[in-house]
């Protein structure tokens, strides 16, 4: 008997679909191993989350309200990753547009009128601004967008640290480590009987719908995807690899701000330490898993964002840690690339003179 | 010993696990594998190294699992990036967050304790008392264990046959096998040593420098460790300088403090370094015509 891999001459949608799925099931039985050591059982576990994010209405609204921060980052995160810029720096680029808001809200003293639009503004154009020093770096020096977005992170997380523990530490906070509430003026109105913040909610179907017809209609879409390809060839071609990058990074990181107004101004009214439980980390799953198409990193997003809530509810009843998130999101992304390769190469096994292959 | 010695004592304690994984990333890249994972390595590591250390009372025992932990959570991206020929960016990256996930997950019963073990200090006498470099000859096995490492790395990596296969695998891994050397064996090990020099230098943050396991201990240094990586030029020796720079970078904080420069901020001071680092590196590069190892990041695949 021998096994061996052959390349597929077409790889169909069908097949990159399945196997992208498959990629998810086979990371549940793996995850469940790591339950089992922690002393939890498995199925019980798996039971607990799917019920605690689409086992009720009350769980439903809650995987939406994740699905907001999350799928903004995820769908902004297809458009750069489609030109190969690889930007993990969506969590960074979060906080600082909720610490854009956040300034806007209390300090600024604008017209209670203009200033949800201007906190949406201000965390778009700062998100953004977050991302063009790595963006610069990567396109005039080839230094890893990966290393730069990173350490962005760790320095946006000292910022919030020193802001909220310092200068804008709230004065009517005991000593809390976050900021005033904001006034009731620059709160995100929400879907009654829900933290649905429904701006965001339109700004994301927006943002998806507007990238997916870029991607696959116009020319900039057309000079991104060429960037991703083969950068030499874009160059041959006379398309600005520089202006591309940047042009993808700014966009991500503008889009990461705009989920960081969400959840400020929406979730939390004001500025705390924890503002984010890392989800721009966690929105790079379903940028891959949507296999970088927008519409599919959409739902995938909300896909992600139910194991999110179902994992909240398994921290608090099965005393698991919030890091919990992480074991996933690793698990679930090194199978679906794995599995890519599954997608472009057929598996033959060859027993005696008969081909079997998958 | 004067202040300037004590000073670099605790610059080279600091930089000490930096160095190790940055010494284990180096030979890794060379053989033309990136592993982007190995903060996540180094918190496996770190956890491994402390729960053993924990359980059997022996810090050896400790450093010993840590190094086989980090070793074989390694050869995860060995296989996705070697055996299937993966994009190793982003296998790295799902292997940094599950490295990190996976420690929390399992440790979070040893949050807290306190370690009664701790490894032997070993002073040499007479060169202790030399001013400054004084400060290179009173710490423990480990750290002596990566100053001996980086000169011993850079003789195999550039004076023996193994080297030449390393560094011929990471150029023109086409050559290399034309020539009989097995690439994709010499990747591996490439990988599996990057992992146990990453897992060491984790267990060092826990079972010497800040003892004790919690959550977020590795506070990004697999990520510094990656920098340190191109600012040595991937050359053994230059990890010594870098990683003891950071080192230096990481009690600059400590004692700024004392000005009254709020901790938060000069938290921020090692990732603003590694920047500032990498920019200088990568001009560096562009000066001297360097660059990164040829086939870094590419897999093999014989053709036919």
């Amino acid at each position: 008997m021998e096994i061996r891999l052959e390349r597929r001459q077409t790889v169909s949608r069908r097949i990159n679909v399945s196997s992208r799925i498959l990629a998810v099931l086979l990371s549940l039985p793996l995850i469940g191993l790591l339950f089992a050591a922690y002393g939890v059982n498995p199925v019980d576990a798996y039971l607990r989350i799917f019920t605690g994010a689409f086992g009720s209405p009350y769980g439903f609204c809650e995987t939406i309200v994740k699905t907001l921060p999350i799928g903004l980052c995820a769908v902004g995160l297809t458009l750069a990753y489609r030109a190969r810029v690889l930007n993990i720096g969506a969590e960074g680029q979060l906080i600082i547009g909720s610490m854009a808001a956040t300034w806007v809200a209390l300090y600024s003293g604008l017209p209670q009128s203009i200033i949800i639009i201007v906190m949406l503004l201000a965390g778009f154009i700062l998100g953004a601004a977050w991302a063009l020093l790595p963006a610069l770096l990567k396109s005039r020096l080839n230094i890893s967008e990966v290393i730069v977005t990173l350490m962005m992170n760790y320095i946006s997380l000292k910022l919030l640290d020193y802001v909220v523990t310092g200068p804008w530490r709230g004065l009517t906070q005991w000593g809390f480590p976050q900021t005033d509430p904001f006034p009731s003026y620059a709160r995100l109105p929400m879907i009654v009987g829900t933290r649905i913040h429904y701006y965001t909610l339109i700004l994301l179907l927006a943002s998806t719908l507007i990238l997916y017809v870029l991607m696959k209609r116009t020319k900039i879409g057309y000079e991104v995807k060429v960037v991703g390809g083969n950068p030499d060839a874009a160059k041959y071609a006379g398309i600005s690899v520089t202006k591309n990058i940047l042009l993808v990074m700014l966009v991500s990181g503008g889009l990461a701000g705009v989920a960081g107004v969400g959840e400020v101004a929406g979730i939390h009214g004001r500025l705390i330490r924890g503002i984010s439980p890392g989800y721009g980390y966690t929105a790079i799953i379903p940028a891959w898993l949507g296999g970088l198409d927008p519409l599919a990193t959409l739902i995938a997003s909300f896909f992600i964002s139910g194991l999110m809530v179902g994992g909240d509810a398994i921290q608090i009843s099965l005393r698991l840690p919030s890091s919990l998130v992480y074991v996933f999101n690793g698990m679930i992304l090194l199978l679906i690339i794995s599995s890519e390769v599954l997608a472009k190469y057929r598996i033959v096994i060859k027993i005696g003179g008969s081909r079997i292959w998958i | 010993m004067d202040i300037a010695a004590s000073i670099l004592a605790e610059a080279v304690r600091a930089g000490t696990p930096l160095m190790l994984a940055t010494l284990g990333e180096i030979y890794c890249e060379r053989s033309g594998v990136l592993n982007l994972g190995l903060d996540g390595v180094m918190t496996i590591g770190a956890l491994a190294g402390f729960a053993a250390t924990w359980l059997t009372g022996s810090v050896w025992i400790g450093l010993a699992v840590a190094m086989l932990a980090g070793g074989l959570f390694s050869l995860i991206h060995g296989f996705t990036s070697i055996s299937l020929g993966v994009n190793q960016t982003v296998s790295g990256l799902a292997l940094a967050m599950l490295g990190t996930g996976v420690s929390s997950l399992l440790g979070t019963k040893y949050v807290g304790l306190p370690l009664r073990e701790s490894l032997p200090l070993l002073q040499i006498p007479v060169l202790t008392e030399i001013p400054l470099a004084g400060g290179l000859f009173c710490h423990d096995p480990v750290v002596y264990l990566g100053m001996v490492l980086s000169i011993a790395m850079w003789l195999i990596l550039f004076k023996t046959r193994f080297g030449i296969a390393v560094r011929a695998v990471g150029e023109k891994p086409e050559a290399a096998d034309a020539a009989g050397v097995n690439v994709q064996l010499v990747r591996y090990l490439c990988v599996f040593l990057g992992g146990v020099l990453g897992g060491l230098g984790g267990a060092y943050v826990t079972l010497s420098y800040t003892p004790g396991w919690r959550e977020g201990v590795m506070m990004g240094r697999g990520w510094i460790a990656l920098a340190l990586t191109i600012f040595s030029l991937w050359n053994p020796l230059g990890s010594l300088i870098g990683a003891y720079l950071f080192g230096g970078v990481e009690v600059l904080q400590f004692h700024l403090q004392e000005y009254g420069v709020p901790a938060s901020l000069l938290g921020a001071l090692p990732y603003v370094s590694t920047i500032v680092v990498l920019i200088a590196s990568s001009l560096g590069l562009l000066r001297k015509r360097l660059g990164a190892p040829a086939a870094l990041g590419t897999p093999y695949r014989r053709e036919g």
